[in-house]
């Protein structure tokens, strides 16, 4: 007989026995040994009918191929780039995935397209074996970010910045009149008025701080309507 | 690191138009808590650890017993010393030290030293022979800005918890024991560092501030309002005017630092 040792949304640690039995599966951060599943990191317990999960509190972003990141650019090689989405393996971005049509690279200068320190959109294309990973630039509004900056946040909360299908980002572009493009890597760029982007950094603060706990959209709200000019 | 400084710069500096920091708090003010702990290493003869926001370090006084030097025989003496932990920050690597700490230290060394602090005098054992040798030594354990006036302020803290190590007969120290007798401390000087980003003055930097600052000035002062050491650091230049009124803000917010000590 299977069950569940732990409740949902409890607290986890790393090699605690989280469930025993053959009818759940372990997913991201568990893993089974004989009849048991056990946590593999400090996080809290998601279960979705049988499949268990354990979401993080902390970490770095581990890349995943479809991924939508932003990342900047850090080096520029012969055939490309080297961007830095905050994950901890080298990231390439190659001419061919991020140019549309033919270029001579002996006779072209690849600042013309991105300079370091430029802020892109990309999505991760291939993640091998090795860790090598390749961004691809080809999709639909994947693009170059003009202007802008970026802020951070820890990658595992990014589910929770978004909201169920966009809520909570819509919400809080409303409020504070700046653009915001989350990438699943946890950078997040905005651009917009001063104040507004001091209210981006305060809400993302908050749920930074308080992603493990529900209620988190009213709360946000709240302290926006509090301080916020809204947008009328 | 932030990426995008530019930007990060526009509006560091748009918010301080209406007298705001991205942390919240006024141009002018210093980050809470400020926490000062004392006592906290066993083997030194004094230690204290400073908390001013997220930034901490921690200072400890070692004395030993040594030669004075040749042209003041009836003088002890003082050696500031300063180490940033590889931990504290990506930015610090192991090794030897480096620009930054040798300047941290020569801060702290100047604030305590020309204000005549310790009244060396009295740290004399016998005239030309034996003076008593004060180590000031400093550990950055978390960097998130403005290091040298919680070093200072730690430096200051440590110096009040001494206690003179017992002194045998033979003239060698006994470390086990302590006296009762605190170090000759006469002035309780204390740095406040301003830093410049564009034509804007912040007190207490923290560590996304001092990245995109202009220059920094650290004023130490003691409990009468007089200047007692200068620093000036960064590469833009200030003007008479910035400088006389980071000298009156200093001042007043090293009373208020000074409060701390208790």
């Amino acid at each position: 007989m299977s069950e569940l040792l732990v409740n949902e949304k409890e607290i986890v640690i790393p090699g605690e026995e989280v469930a025993r039995g053959m009818d759940f599966l372990p997913s991201i951060g568990t893993f089974r040994e004989g009849e048991s599943i056990y946590a593999k990191n400090l996080g809290l317990l998601e279960v979705r009918k049988h499949v268990i999960k354990v979401i993080p509190l902390s970490g770095y972003y581990m890349p995943k191929r479809g991924d939508t990141v932003i990342g900047v650019v850090t080096n520029i090689g012969f055939s490309g780039w080297t961007i830095d989405i905050g994950a901890p393996y080298d990231v390439n971005l190659p001419v061919g995935e991020a140019v549309r049509g033919r270029l001579e690279l002996l006779r072209t200068d690849l600042s013309r397209y991105f300079d370091i320190g430029d802020i892109i959109v990309a999505d991760i294309y291939n993640v091998t074996k090795s860790k090598i990973i390749q961004l691809s630039m080809r999709e639909h509004g994947l693009r170059k970010l003009k202007g802008g900056r970026i802020i951070k946040i820890t990658p595992s909360k990014v589910p929770r910045l978004i909201g169920k299908s966009g809520s909570m980002v819509t919400m809080i572009k409303k409020y504070t009149n700046c653009e915001i493009n989350v990438g699943q890597n946890g950078y997040i760029w905005i651009n917009g008025p001063i104040e507004g982007q001091y209210l981006v950094e305060k809400a993302v603060d908050l749920i930074e701080k308080e992603a493990h706990l529900s209620g988190l959209t009213d709360k946000i709200k709240e302290m926006l309507e509090k301080e916020g000019v809204k947008n009328e | 690191m932030i990426v995008g400084e530019t930007d990060f710069k526009k509006y560091v500096l748009g918010l301080s138009e209406k007298g705001k920091r991205i942390d919240g708090r006024g141009l002018l003010d210093y980050r809470q808590p400020i926490k000062i702990e004392y006592g906290i290493s066993k083997n030194a003869e004094g230690s204290a650890a400073v908390t001013i926001g997220k930034t901490r370090v921690i200072c400890g006084i070692k004395m030993e017993v040594g030669e004075p030097y040749p042209d003041r025989p009836d003088e002890g003496t003082m050696i500031v010393s300063a180490e940033f932990a590889a931990l504290a920050s990506p930015e610090f690597e192991p090794g030897a030290p480096g620009e930054k700490s040798i300047e941290l230290a020569r801060i702290v060394d100047r604030g305590i030293r020309e204000s005549g602090a310790i009244d060396v005098k009295k740290l004399c054992i016998k005239e030309g022979e034996k003076v008593w040798l004060v180590f000031i030594d400093i550990y950055v354990q978390n960097h998130d800005g403005n290091l040298i006036d919680a070093a200072a302020l730690a430096a200051m803290a440590a110096l009040l918890n001494a206690k003179f190590p017992k002194l045998n007969d033979d003239g060698t120290v006994n470390y086990k024991e302590h006296t009762d007798t605190p170090l000759p401390i006469v002035k309780k000087p204390i740095a406040c560092t301003i830093t410049k980003i564009g034509d804007k003055l912040f007190v207490d930097a923290n560590a996304d501030e001092e990245n995109v600052s202009d220059a920094r000035i650290t004023i130490t002062s003691d409990e009468n309002g007089v200047i007692n050491a200068i620093q000036k650091g960064g590469e833009e230049g200030m003007t008479v005017d910035e400088i006389e009124k980071c000298a009156e803000i200093a001042v007043e917010k090293a009373q208020e630092l000074r409060k701390y000590l208790g």
